[in-house]
């Protein structure tokens, strides 16, 4: 069975490569060497779930050794695999996503003429998000760890024609090198400290050093998880990734990839036990992450870019979960998975509705798409009821915990994170009730509108429909992409309970990452009542606001929050000012300085040692002389002080 | 006796030179396919050295030794040591891919030009150049190792000077002046340096009366040769200072940029990928061999130079307008972080450095190469002058695209691998500035991606849009060294396990050991 794991690797690197050099000739079928490949892998991993079940929780974890990786005097990295529940769980959502979303695909860019090689990167992004989760060192994880940048980095920039989308690749790319560069000196001070980085001796031996040690590994790798898992203080690029194709936004930017941070953090969770300060700065970037993305998610007219507000919100809930330790891991991941479902589901909705509606984004020219897609509004209405917690469905399930454990941090602590929590769902009732309303319900906005919007007039009609310039016939899409929603509607509705009913998904994961119960100052029921409270009061102010109301074609101004909000709370000007134009001016001023300050300097200390810059100005003639004369020179030097050592 | 293998590798590609050389102008393609089989030759030769040592064997193998100027105590003195394999390799692998790269670089001007292009000149220098650098990496007598390293920058002048691209944006005259100028400080500046390591060479002989790198080591280690503590400093700030020019280290770096962006796309891999290598690998067989206590005394100021070189280099490459003036930059910074590896003087960061080398040679090449194909195109090095070719060129910006990152030491791809171990390296004698390189990976990810934006995304520029994508000539060149991108940074083992014995015996000539683990983790 272990010999199986690296074939779950391999299967998707193999369509990465067939595809992306195969060239013209496979155009025809490369998008279905692609799903079967993906497809392929979910079966692999379905056997090897199937074996593991079969065994004792305690005896579950396999491993797979291939090969020394970096064999150097006093380090040693391998290409090892290790396999257990938590990977175990990212592996089935990670193929079993990964597959539905390639087949969706195959509808979704079907007119895209560079649609192998999306496939292509596809198959690239699950080798390396697979590879993330079972390297069984962090050296090898940084290696899908940056694999899954680079094939994000792809993604968002597929259609690289549009400036916008080059430059939000580019950028996603950047702000993910500085959690990068934490992830980098977290192994290093794991190797200073344990001599080693591979999970099983670092993990084991945490309590053997100081505090201190910890503290510093734990916030550097929470540096890492803010970079890939789009948390503040690094979630500018979140937003901007929404350039991706819909497909992409839905597995690599709502259900896998950006989870990652989250499983960087339960897998290190020896650590962070040992490091409460550590800990409560997850909880505090947790916590302030997932009002940021429900505050932005509100205020977006853009249909993906609130839902990425959105996700970057859940993940905050995600990382707030794993920052409270053993009481919060097990919730984390469950959310995770929810999430997956339900996050896949309504961007792979976005998308459809998107493709009905000549790829037009802004949710003020939607409005009473529930009679043309009756499919999208069924499937994206189940997720949308997921997501806000109603009660029975999956987000239900999952958040609820969370809020639980954080009121059983215990102490004011508790209570403030507890407090930031439900405040969180109410106002993710209250976004998501807008982006259903505003999509489905209402005025038909879209009606007797001959002109494209304004915003985005570098479309072409090769990226995903030809003829944005006509009145859109708002359709429901095909079976291919139909299907996958579907699917992704049963989990959003089943799989909280399934997995909440009996603690079946506790007794699962218990054995990795460990579990204790919390114990809230105020009983269970009571934060669910509240919960549903919240939910009920969010959802009806949104429906006072949209539903109610007339939506405007065109934004209002808006309060001073909601213009912020908008503008990503100003993050992005922050980061403009900043770091963009403060950058330009360094480079720029030290370009001048290199030209005339260093090489000035450098050529004047050698002038006034030997004539260089007289030399220089008189470079046309001569050179060739002074060069021998200077050899010779050198030589006769050489010479004479021999003969004199040997007078002497 | 046995047979000479190394001298053969050095003498092949000389008399190739020659041969080449010797072509009637006329008969210009035999010229070239000569050079080409020339430089395959040592190739085969590079690869028997390689397969010829044992790396745990002695230090230096496959030794031939020879009376030279007997007077002067100057002997003809060969030996490699696991370093100087990997990169006589490494070199003898890059020309091949240099020549086919070159191939029509040095053609004769179509139409109304004056100028006449020597193309057996082009092809003959270059093999010149490969066989000096390759006894330079051989030589294990000073004095040896130094007539080459002076020698070696004859070539390149002419390199330089005599053959730049075929377009430029000012005009043939200006570009004729800004070559010679470019060529001219690439000589002066390295004349300079290697004056003062002359100085210093003399210096030597005075105090240990003979030029023998192993015997004056031997010599050091048994107390039987003692330097006084000033005398070996300055001896070696001489060494140092040479080799510093050479490497390029900060602030000695800006005859690179100058020479790199006029030099044809090939010469400037010749440059920073093969010539300058000697530089940094003379560190470590030299400056550490010759001199232990001097190069411990001068490491925390090399560490700052090194520092610098990587963060300004970058800095630098962010702000450029010209894309090999870019790429050079980016070589300022990785020639940092190669001078970081060797001076932290751990196994980590030596072993590092020296993959380093490989590394970089490979990754520049795959980046510059394809940068040169893509500027004989357009006929412009300005960044500003492409946009959009990815539409037109797929296989030419995708392979630009992973040179690209393998500049940016993606993981996955070999530079990562010899990156990580360089700073972890030095992270684990000098925390803080481990973590001040660690920068440098942002900054890489910047100057890369902003390229590669500018370039090959966007809109596509009028003046591209008839851009043909990669030839069979081209893809010849560019598809190995992105297997070998890809291969070594998966697997590096081979090479890691001739390099590390080399290593452990630099370390013990410094007498270094490696910091330990604060706790021995249960394996």
């Amino acid at each position: 069975m272990e010999n199986l794991i690296a074939l779950l690797v391999a299967a998707p690197l193999l369509g990465a490569a067939v595809l992306l050099c195969g060239g013209r000739r496979l155009d025809a079928v490369g998008h279905w060497i692609g799903t079967v490949l993906a497809a392929a892998s979910f079966v692999i991993g379905a056997v090897l779930f199937a074996d593991m079940l079969g065994k004792d929780a305690e005896a579950r974890e396999i491993g797979q050794h291939l090969f020394s990786w970096i064999p150097v005097e006093g380090f040693q990295a391998d290409i090892a695999f290790q396999l257990d529940q938590l990977s175990m769980t990212f592996v089935l959502l990670i193929t079993g996503v990964g597959t539905l979303i390639h087949l969706y695909s195959i509808g979704y860019m079907e007119h895209d003429e560079r649609r192998r090689r999306f496939f292509g990167y596809l198959n690239l992004f699950l080798a390396a998000m697979l590879l993330l989760v079972l390297a069984d060192n962090y050296l090898l994880l940084y290696v899908g760890w940056e694999g899954v940048g680079l094939a994000s980095y792809l993604l968002i920039g597929f259609w690289q024609h549009k400036p916008s989308a080059a430059t939000a690749a580019k950028k996603a790319f950047l702000v993910n090198r500085v959690g990068d560069m934490g992830l980098s000196i977290a192994i290093m001070l794991m190797f200073t400290t344990f001599g080693t980085f591979a999970f099983g001796p670092v993990l084991e031996s945490a309590g053997e050093t100081s505090e201190g040690k910890l503290t510093a590994i734990a916030l550097m790798l929470l540096l890492a998880a803010c970079g890939k898992s789009a948390q503040v203080p690094l979630q500018s690029w979140l937003g901007d990734a929404m350039e991706g194709p819909t497909p992409v936004s839905a597995l690599i930017h709502a259900a896998t990839m950006v989870t990652a941070g989250v499983y960087l953090i339960v897998r290190s969770a020896d650590i962070f036990n040992l490091a409460p300060d550590a800990q409560l700065v997850t909880t505090v970037v947790g916590a302030v992450t997932l009002l940021f993305g429900a505050i932005v998610g509100c205020a977006k007219d853009d249909i993906k870019k609130a839902l990425a507000g959105s996700t970057m919100s859940q993940i905050g809930y995600m990382v707030l979960a794993a920052g409270l330790g053993p009481i919060g891991y097990v919730f984390a991941i469950m959310h995770l998975v929810t999430h997956g479902f339900f996050k896949a589901g309504l961007f792979l909705g976005a998308g459809s509705v998107m493709h009905g509606m000549n790829d037009e984004v802004d949710m003020r020219k939607y409005g009473g798409l529930r009679k043309y897609m009756p499919v999208t509004f069924v499937t994206f209405g189940l997720g949308y009821l997921a997501i806000i917690g109603f009660p029975g469905l999956s987000g239900f399930f999952s958040k609820d915990k969370i809020i639980e454990a954080a009121f059983a941090k215990g102490g004011t602590e508790g209570w403030i994170l507890g407090g930031v929590a439900l405040l969180g769902a109410a106002i993710t009732a209250y976004y998501m009730t807008r982006v259903m309303l505003m999509t489905f319900f209402g005025e038909e906005r879209w009606r007797n509108r001959a002109t494209a919007s304004p915003d985005q007039p570098d479309v072409e009609p090769a990226a995903e429909h030809q003829g944005a310039h006509a009145e859109p016939h708002p359709h429901e899409s095909p079976r291919s992409m139909t299907i996958p929603m579907i699917v992704l509607a049963f989990g959003s509705v089943f799989a909280g309970a399934f997995f909440g009913v009996g603690d079946r998904f506790m007794h699962w994961l218990e054995p990795v990452t460990g579990h204790e119960h919390g114990h809230p100052p105020v009983s269970a029921l009571t934060v669910t009542l509240s919960t549903v409270v919240v939910l009920v009061l969010g959802a009806g102010l949104a429906y006072l606001h949209y539903g109610r109301r007339p939506v405007p074609v065109v934004a209002p101004r808006g309060s001073l929050l909601t213009r912020a909000a908008r503008r990503d709370l100003l993050q992005d000007d922050f980061n403009h000012v900043v770091l963009v134009r403060g950058g330009e001016h360094l480079t720029r001023s030290l370009v001048y300085v290199d030209h005339t300050l260093v090489d000035g300097v450098v050529n004047g200390t050698a002038a006034s040692v030997g004539g260089l810059s007289g030399r220089l100005r008189k470079l046309q003639n001569g050179y060739a002389r002074s060069y021998a004369v200077s050899m010779f020179g050198g030589a006769a030097v050489l010479i004479a002080a021999t003969l004199l050592m040997r007078a002497v | 006796m046995s047979f000479p293998l190394l001298t053969a590798t050095a003498v092949l590609p000389a008399l190739g030179a020659i041969a080449t050389a010797a072509v009637p102008a006329a008969r210009r393609t035999a010229a070239k396919w000569l050079a080409l089989l020339v430089s395959l030759g040592t190739l085969a030769l590079a690869v028997t050295v390689l397969l010829r040592f044992d790396p745990d064997g002695d230090r230096y193998q496959l030794t031939e030794s020879h009376a030279w100027i007997a007077d002067f105590g100057v002997r003809y003195e060969l030996g490699v040591d696991g370093i100087a394999v990997a990169l006589i390799a490494l070199t003898a692998l890059l020309i091949p891919f240099i020549i086919l790269a070159g191939w029509h670089d040095a053609d004769p001007l179509e139409t109304g030009h004056k100028r006449w292009r020597p193309t057996q000149g082009f092809f003959a220098l270059i093999l010149a150049v490969e066989a000096m650098v390759i006894i330079s990496f051989e030589a294990t007598d000073v004095f040896l190792f130094y007539i080459f390293f002076e020698a070696m920058l004859i070539p390149m002048y002419f390199l330089i000077g005599g053959f730049g691209d075929r377009t430029h944006e000012h005009g043939e005259e200006t570009a004729a002046t800004q070559r010679s100028y470019a060529a001219v400080k690439f000589l002066l500046y390295n004349l300079a340096g290697g004056l003062i390591m002359l100085a210093a060479v003399i210096g030597l002989y005075v105090v240990a009366g003979n030029f023998s790198l192993t015997e004056i080591a031997e010599a050091r280690a048994d107390g039987s040769l003692d330097m006084a503590t000033n005398t070996e400093r300055w001896l070696f700030l001489g060494f140092f200072f040479a080799f510093a020019v050479k490497a390029p280290l900060w602030p000695l770096h800006t005859w690179l940029p100058n020479a790199m962006g006029e030099a044809t796309a090939p010469v400037a891999v010749l440059i920073t990928a093969v010539v300058d290598k000697v530089g940094t690998f003379a560190m470590l067989r030299f400056c550490l061999g010759l001199f232990p206590e001097a190069s411990k005394w001068a490491t925390p100021a090399i560490l700052v130079l090194a520092l610098i070189s990587i963060l300004y280099g970058a800095l630098l490459a962010v702000g450029q307008r010209d894309i090999k003036r870019l790429v050079a930059y980016a070589s300022i910074s990785h020639f940092g972080f190669i001078i970081l590896g060797i001076f932290a003087m751990t196994s980590q960061g030596q072993s590092g450095a020296t993959l380093y080398m490989v590394n970089h040679g490979i990754s520049t090449a795959a980046l510059m190469l394809v940068a040169g194909f893509l500027i004989s195109r357009r006929g412009s090095r300005l960044i500003a002058d492409y946009g959009g070719v990815q539409k037109v060129a797929p296989v030419l910006a995708g392979t630009f695209l992973i040179g690209g990152l393998a500049t940016l030491s993606l993981p996955g791809l070999a530079p990562f691998v010899s990156e990580f171990l360089v700073l972890v390296g030095t992270f684990a004698r000098y925390p803080a500035v481990g973590i001040i390189a660690t920068f440098g990976i942002v900054l890489a990810a910047l100057y890369v991606l902003v390229l590669y934006q500018r370039t090959m995304t966007g809109p596509v520029k009028p003046e591209v849009a008839k851009m043909p994508d990669l030839r069979v000539r081209e893809l010849v060149v560019v598809t190995p060294l992105i297997a070998l991108l890809l291969l070594l940074g998966v697997y590096p083992k081979p090479v890691t396990d001739i390099v590390n014995p080399a290593v452990q015996h630099t370390m013990s000539d410094v007498q270094k050991k490696d910091p330990q683990p604060e706790v021995e983790a249960a394996k």
